[in-house]
């Protein structure tokens, strides 16, 4: 597939006669196998292609989509582009679409073994993890999927940047009458995937959650797990590690550049091309990924940019474009927290009262600037007393300041691990915070 | 296209299938934003394909694909077939359907102006416009964002049952929102509503209605006006909802926890659960005698209307809630026949390339008595709470927050100051039943949203909410520490 997208690519720019021109395909063949009630209930498989394309007319922008590779369509879609541009004012703020400059080619993204992944391959796996949950009298639900894909992005300054790439991941929920436990994988590799191991996890979570207590919302002492510091660390990128919400004023580095933000403990960084994460070797305008430190001992750094917000500064884009159209502009899609020196067993026994917290649900910011999110635990909430995990609470509504979290990181787990969240991944530990703010509770 | 129809149909039978159907989507985009006066977007975008759905040996299986040929359908209705087998290894008891009618029908959406015919210069026109009201409107404005949105999908569903149903839905809608920043505090109004304003089934003439650049100035100030404002009160209180409000509040609270397949456990891995559960069904006080609760496919307008579902269903009304009481649950064929039923035509699947699920319809909010106005007179205190700023709410639906854009002070049964940062929360059924009070038909407004996420891999659907403002008794207001 990667050839015909590399020839799709090369068609449209040869189609088009606009002074610049940007095409981005994305082909995608995936399957997902879903789970719940101990039975395979919901069984999927797609297969897809996006040719995106922009225009560049005098400043004026125009842009097109469609999902089919035929030559006529290619066509077409170069026209709508072409036309939509004519109609648009010219942005005074648009210089130019990316320079040409070449990702490196030894990046690896695709493991044949991946792709390979049947149904068959699939219920295999997931009868394993039932037969699990079964012998405990559990419930076992999840997601199994994975995904072949390449990305092309080509312009008419001389990007020409194509990749293929594997994901795998699984989620899974064992849940009993009164608790439940959640794992999780993602990567590129499924061999690297271990059933057991998740299932075990979450079995043991599940049983030791067994009917929780209730107890008061409140300041407490945490620790956040990989998925929990995964979720906070995503919507810390959205609410304001991008160049569009700092120009824009909206961002909570606003005036805060070069300052303490949070305890120096803390370093976050992103880096699309570590072995840790889901690699990406280019953004969405082709342009090669660069390292880029965010915050550095608690002290704010830098954001990341794509074209447009550079051109703006008359910097370089660091590759951190969207796919365009978008609202959000540049994001950190490969997120690293640094990781620290504890065992999570230290971490706990280091603790007189908290909370140790699997990962939370429907989390939202209420205010970004001043970065307050809100949300609920989820799936393996337990109390810890006198540095021991004692027993299961019902699940708790915090609403707190990610900064402030972040200023109150007192232990950061020597262990990381990938964890998916809602814009892309993170390669983070777990944290232990103090004085955590807990405004609610529910009733399981 | 009939043929290939026909292709899929006769092989999936001759392979044996117990069930099968396919839907051929052909859905085109066209979005058009401004952002502080320059063109985020001019964007058109054409998606076109297909899904076979089969029942094999008892479960299901689905594949899909971009490559309308002949040779795929073949491919993709074996692979279909295959996933099934692989589904059928691990089933506790076949899937049964219950019996269905089959139709042999055309529905179309009803509209004046079709919205691809009106010129994108006119659309820019009203954008341009709205935006630069915006910015007329106050000097701390630093966001202006606004934008026009068409949509058109078309459909052909068939199966071995019998049913060839042909759709055209035509939509579009649009909306504001500014933003103003001073120093570290950041405060946005929107209009109509948050996160891309309002949508519905009809023509043009609804983004004429909507009438952005006349609300555009005063939204711009209002965000002005909540720099300066005081921070809402901590307080235990009566709240009155706005209508967009209430339509998020049904939406998150009484039209996911009565999905059926949530109820069933079928999304337990992603979305959660239901505090609803089946003996609840028929036995359980929701809301207070005054709610009474549809779910209605047949509204004319809404975003979740249809002429039938994506399992080839009729679009129905039904009756979620009456005088309080839950009554029914939305169902797909699949899981009404779990609880022995028929399905009330909820199955719906965000294009070709995803399965039907259980989804919300047009989750209706019936009329009440009073004005508005009537219900702020008689209300001693309180607070007015509009716009919504964000949402959150546990996998069993229970604990929800919700943040506003714009808090108004009730005192003695007038409206006083504007509050900043409001937000409340509560338990679902507490919650409910301490509503006292809904506003009537003439305060009734259709709300469409484009943004209902749900499974694995996740499923975008538009819905429709249709409700007046109501007001709730003591309520949590504010943050607590």
């Amino acid at each position: 597939m990667k050839e015909k997208v590399k020839k799709a690519l090369e068609k449209v720019l040869q189609f088009s006669h606009a002074q610049q021109t940007e095409v981005l395909i994305y082909y995608s063949s995936s399957q997902v196998t879903r789970f719940a009630n101990n039975t395979i209930h919901q069984n999927v498989a797609e297969e897809n292609v996006n040719v995106s394309v922009r225009v560049i007319e005098d400043k004026r922008i125009g842009h097109a989509s469609s999902n089919n590779l035929k030559d006529k369509s290619l066509k077409e879609v170069v026209e709508k582009a072409t036309q939509n541009a004519k109609f648009a004012p010219r942005d005074p703020h648009f210089y130019s679409l990316p320079q040409k400059e070449i990702p490196r080619d030894d990046i690896v993204t695709f493991f044949p073994e991946t792709a390979a992944s049947s149904p068959e391959k699939k219920a295999n796996d997931i009868e394993k993890i039932i037969k699990l949950a079964l012998k405990e009298k559990l419930i076992a639900s999840g997601a199994y999927r994975t995904i072949t894909s390449v990305l092309g992005v080509a312009n008419s300054l001389g990007i020409k940047s194509i990749q293929d790439f594997t994901k795998v991941s699984l989620n899974l929920v064992i849940m009993s009458d009164t608790s439940s436990g959640f794992s999780s994988f993602v990567g590129e590799n499924i061999s690297l995937l271990d059933g057991k191991k998740l299932a075990q996890s979450a079995i043991k979570k599940a049983l030791e959650s067994k009917k929780p207590i209730k107890i008061e919302p409140g300041q407490y002492d945490v620790i956040l797990e990989p998925d929990a510091v995964s979720n906070m660390l995503a919507f810390l990128a959205y609410a304001g590690l991008g160049a569009l919400s700092v120009q824009e004023g909206r961002s909570f580095l606003c005036g805060k550049f070069g300052q303490k933000i949070m305890n120096e403990n803390i370093t976050i960084w992103d880096d699309g091309l570590a072995p840790e994460t889901l690699k990406l070797p280019f953004d969405f305008e082709g342009v090669p990924k660069k390292k880029i430190v965010l915050i550095e001992k608690g002290i704010a750094k830098r954001v990341v940019y794509d074209s447009y917000t550079a051109h703006k500064e008359k910097i370089k884009s660091t590759g951190h474009a969207l796919p365009y159209p978008n609202s959000v502009g540049p994001l950190p899609l490969n997120l690293f927290m640094k990781e620290g020196e504890a065992s999570l067993e230290e971490m706990i026994a280091s603790t007189d009262k908290g909370l140790l917290i699997t990962r939370f649900h429907y989390t939202n910011l209420e205010n970004p600037t001043l970065t307050i999110l809100t949300g609920m635990t989820r799936d393996g909430t337990f109390l810890i007393e006198k540095g021991k995990v004692t027993k299961g609470v019902k699940n708790l509504r915090f609403t707190q300041s990610i900064l402030e979290a972040f200023s109150n990181v007192k232990m950061i787990s020597k262990e990381r691990s990938l964890k998916e969240n809602m814009t892309g991944v993170a390669f983070v530990p777990a944290l232990k915070i103090k004085n955590f703010n807990f405004s609610g509770t529910t009733q399981f | 296209m009939r043929s290939l129809i026909q292709l899929a149909l006769d092989n999936a039978s001759f392979y044996g299938t117990s069930y099968a159907d396919i839907r051929i989507v052909n859905e085109k985009t066209e979005s058009i934003s401004v952002r502080n006066g320059r063109i985020e977007e001019i964007s058109y975008h054409l998606n076109q394909g297909f899904g076979i759905r089969i029942l094999y040996n008892g479960s299901w299986g689905f594949a899909s694909s971009f490559r309308l040929e002949k040779k795929e359908i073949e491919r993709i209705t074996k692979l279909a077939i295959k996933i099934a087998k692989a589904s059928s290894r691990l089933k506790r008891e076949d899937i049964t359907l219950p019996h269905q009618e089959a139709y042999q029908d055309t529905y179309r959406s009803q509209y004046l102006i079709n919205p691809f015919s009106v010129p994108i210069e006119k659309k820019l026109e009203i954008l341009l416009a709205a935006d630069s009201q915006m910015r007329k409107g106050s000097k701390k404005i630093k966001l202006t964002q606004s934008q026009i949105q068409s949509l058109s999908k078309k459909q052909i569903f068939a199966n071995t049952e019998g049913s060839l149903i042909e759709q055209e839905i035509i939509a579009c809608g649009g909306g504001i929102a500014a933003t103003a920043v001073d120093g570290f505090e950041v405060q946005r109004r929107s209009y109509p509503n948050s996160f891309g304003g309002n949508y519905s089934t009809q023509g043009f003439e609804f983004v004429q209605s909507l009438k952005l650049e006349e609300n555009a100035e005063r939204i711009a100030q209002e965000a002005e006006a909540l720099l300066k404002a005081p921070e809402c009160p901590t307080i235990k209180t009566t709240v009155i909802l706005d209508s967009s409000q209430m339509a998020l509040q049904i939406h998150e609270s009484i039209g996911h926890p009565t999905e059926l397949d949530r109820v069933l456990g079928m999304e337990a891995s992603f979305a959660g659960t239901s505090f609803v559960t089946l003996d609840k069904i028929g036995n359980f006080q929701y809301a207070s005698e005054i709610v009474n609760i549809t779910a209605d496919a047949t509204l004319k307008g809404g975003m979740g209307s249809f002429g039938y579902d994506d399992e080839g269903v009729k679009a129905q009304k039904v009756e979620i809630i009456k005088n309080g009481l839950l009554l029914n649950c939305l169902s797909s064929r699949e899981t009404a026949s779990v609880i022995g039923g028929k399905s009330n035509g909820t199955a719906r699947a965000d294009g070709w390339n995803r399965i039907p699920i259980v989804r919300m319809t047009n989750i209706n909010l019936e009329p009440g008595d009073a004005r508005l106005e009537e219900i702020i007179s008689d209300t001693k205190e309180g607070l007015y709470l509009e716009t919504n700023k964000s949402w959150s709410i546990d996998d069993k639906r229970l604990n929800f927050q919700f943040a506003m854009e714009m808090a108004r002070e009730i005192k003695n049964g007038k409206l006083g100051r504007i509050y900043k940062n409001a937000n409340y929360t509560g338990i679902t059924p507490q919650f409910w039943c301490s509503c006292d009070a809904i506003a009537n038909k003439k305060d009734w407004q259709l709300w469409g949203v484009l943004n209902c996420g749900k499974g694995e891999p996740e499923q975008v659907m538009e819905v429709g909410h249709g409700t007046p403002p109501a007001r709730f008794r003591n309520v949590q207001v504010g943050l607590r520490k």
